[in-house]
């Protein structure tokens, strides 16, 4: 008896089928709507933080690298979910206009200064990566630290980091699941309110995994793309 | 027109330079030789401030850094534009392709037009031989041909010294003397160099003056028939003596 149960509800029939083309629509508008900005622009302020961050770091001036390390220690040692909580629960109910953010823009603020920190050691780790002798180089022709740095390291820099970022942004993908606790309408939270009219967990969330796999796995075609690029003049 | 005076430097406790002067008149070449950990590359890296001395004073032309003062940044630059630098293991940019690198120089740093600076790369890669490989990669090119490379992406500057750090200590021995071979051209075209090497047969023939160091030290100086033929100081002769064998 329980077995036929099992099996009843791992195979699907016409109902389950139409349930998942039902589903379908819903949850791609929470994937345009939400998923996909909600990562594209939190990775592209991380990023910038992240080059800001790892330059304060390598800077070698006291105070910014100080700066630098204190931002990465408390966002790499607390959890993105208690970040999502403090940005928008926790500073909403402060009482200050300013600092009452809608949901998007709350999930948008934690995942960019999450991203930016764990982002910031790769650049970093990708910087001290180049050959010392390419920055005597730079500065033998004449370049100022910020030439050299902008001509001739983060250009190879840039190869370098390629594999390990590409793991931050197909992170952050699956992150912005998160963001359903705080109330933003991505693919997650349209997920949960589907099964709670539909009574069909299983089958729902199962949907929703495979959204997230093909979208990583497009994502990943792509990195191979741009490190084939990137690659063209390395042996 | 290039000097270089009372040169101290150290590295933590170890002082690598003491008290070094040399002068260099336009048009010279001087070679510098000496043992490993003699401080040869210190000194040419003090020129163009790649290392920066405690002690002393580097000109070139009408440009006088003093090191016992404090040295900006603009005044290092300043002085980095009237040397090339070729470097032990070339150190191109592997980003960029041959004529890239070349052009890098005037066209980042002297603001020099593009189509400008694209026709006097194409000469200077003629001119060291490498008229055909414009356009491919430094990986795609033999050691001696990078390291003709490195010395054209000097040359693109203009600079009015060229400095050799030991330019082919880090080639096969078949492909050295296509490298020696631009240098001497050079040489003979009256540019001014200040060449740290191994190659006493380069130094035999093209230096108008020899400069051998040992311990922070210039032991010796002469022309190459002084230093090599009729050395003073026992250190030298046994630094060369050991070159025989």
């Amino acid at each position: 008896m329980a077995k036929m149960y099992l099996l009843n509800n791992i195979f699907l029939n016409a109902a389950d089928l139409q349930t998942l083309q039902d589903s379908f629509l819903p949850l791609m508008r929470g994937v345009l709507y939400y998923t996909v900005p909600l990562t594209l622009i939190s990775f592209f302020i991380g990023l910038l933080l992240a080059v800001i961050t790892a330059l304060f770091r390598i800077s070698g001036v006291k105070l910014l690298s100080g700066i630098a390390r204190v931002y990465v220690s408390i966002i790499r040692g607390t959890p993105l979910l208690v970040q999502l909580f403090i940005v928008f629960y926790g500073l909403g109910n402060l009482g200050i206009e300013f600092l009452k953010f809608d949901p998007f823009v709350g999930a948008l603020i934690a995942l960019s200064l999450n991203t930016g920190a764990y982002a910031s050691e790769i650049i970093r780790a990708s910087i001290l990566s180049i050959d010392k002798g390419q920055w005597e180089a730079a500065e033998s022709i004449g370049m100022s630290y910020l030439q050299s740095l902008k001509r001739v390291i983060l250009p190879q820099a840039t190869r370098v980091s390629i594999p390990p970022l590409s793991n931050s942004f197909i992170g952050l993908v699956k992150e912005t699941s998160l963001a359903s606790t705080i109330l933003v309408a991505e693919m997650f939270r349209k997920a949960q309110e589907i099964v709670a009219t539909t009574y069909q967990p299983l089958l729902i969330y199962m949907e929703v995994a495979a959204i997230y796999w093909v979208i990583c796995f497009i994502l990943s075609l792509i990195q191979d793309q741009i490190e084939a690029r990137l690659n063209r003049y390395v042996k | 027109m290039l000097s270089m005076t009372n040169i101290s430097k150290k590295f933590g406790d170890l002082e690598v330079l003491k008290d070094i002067s040399i002068n260099v008149d336009q048009g010279k070449v001087i070679v510098v030789i000496g043992p490993s950990g003699s401080g040869k590359t210190t000194l040419l890296r003090c020129l163009n401030v790649l290392e920066q001395p405690e002690r002393g004073e580097v000109s070139i032309d009408d440009q006088t850094i003093d090191f016992s003062q404090k040295v900006t940044k603009p005044e290092i630059r300043e002085l980095r534009k009237q040397t090339g630098m070729v470097f032990q293991n070339y150190n191109l940019f592997p980003h960029l392709t041959v004529i890239q690198n070349i052009m890098e120089g005037p066209v980042t740093v002297q603001k020099v037009d593009k189509a400008e600076a694209r026709e006097v790369a194409i000469r200077l890669l003629e001119k060291v031989g490498l008229g055909d490989k414009a356009d491919v990669y430094p990986y795609q090119l033999s050691g001696g041909q990078q390291q003709r490379v490195g010395i054209a992406r000097a040359m693109a500057i203009d600079p009015k010294v060229m400095l050799f750090d030991e330019p082919t200590s880090a080639l096969d021995p078949e492909l050295i003397g296509e490298v020696l071979q631009v240098m001497k051209d050079l040489a003979q075209e009256g540019m001014t160099m200040v060449v740290v090497t191994h190659e006493m047969s380069f130094a035999k023939d093209v230096a108008d003056e020899v400069v051998f160091m040992d311990g922070g030290y210039i032991v010796e100086r002469g022309s190459p028939t002084e230093v090599f033929e009729n050395p003073q100081q026992d250190r030298t002769k046994r630094f060369l003596n050991l070159l025989q064998h």
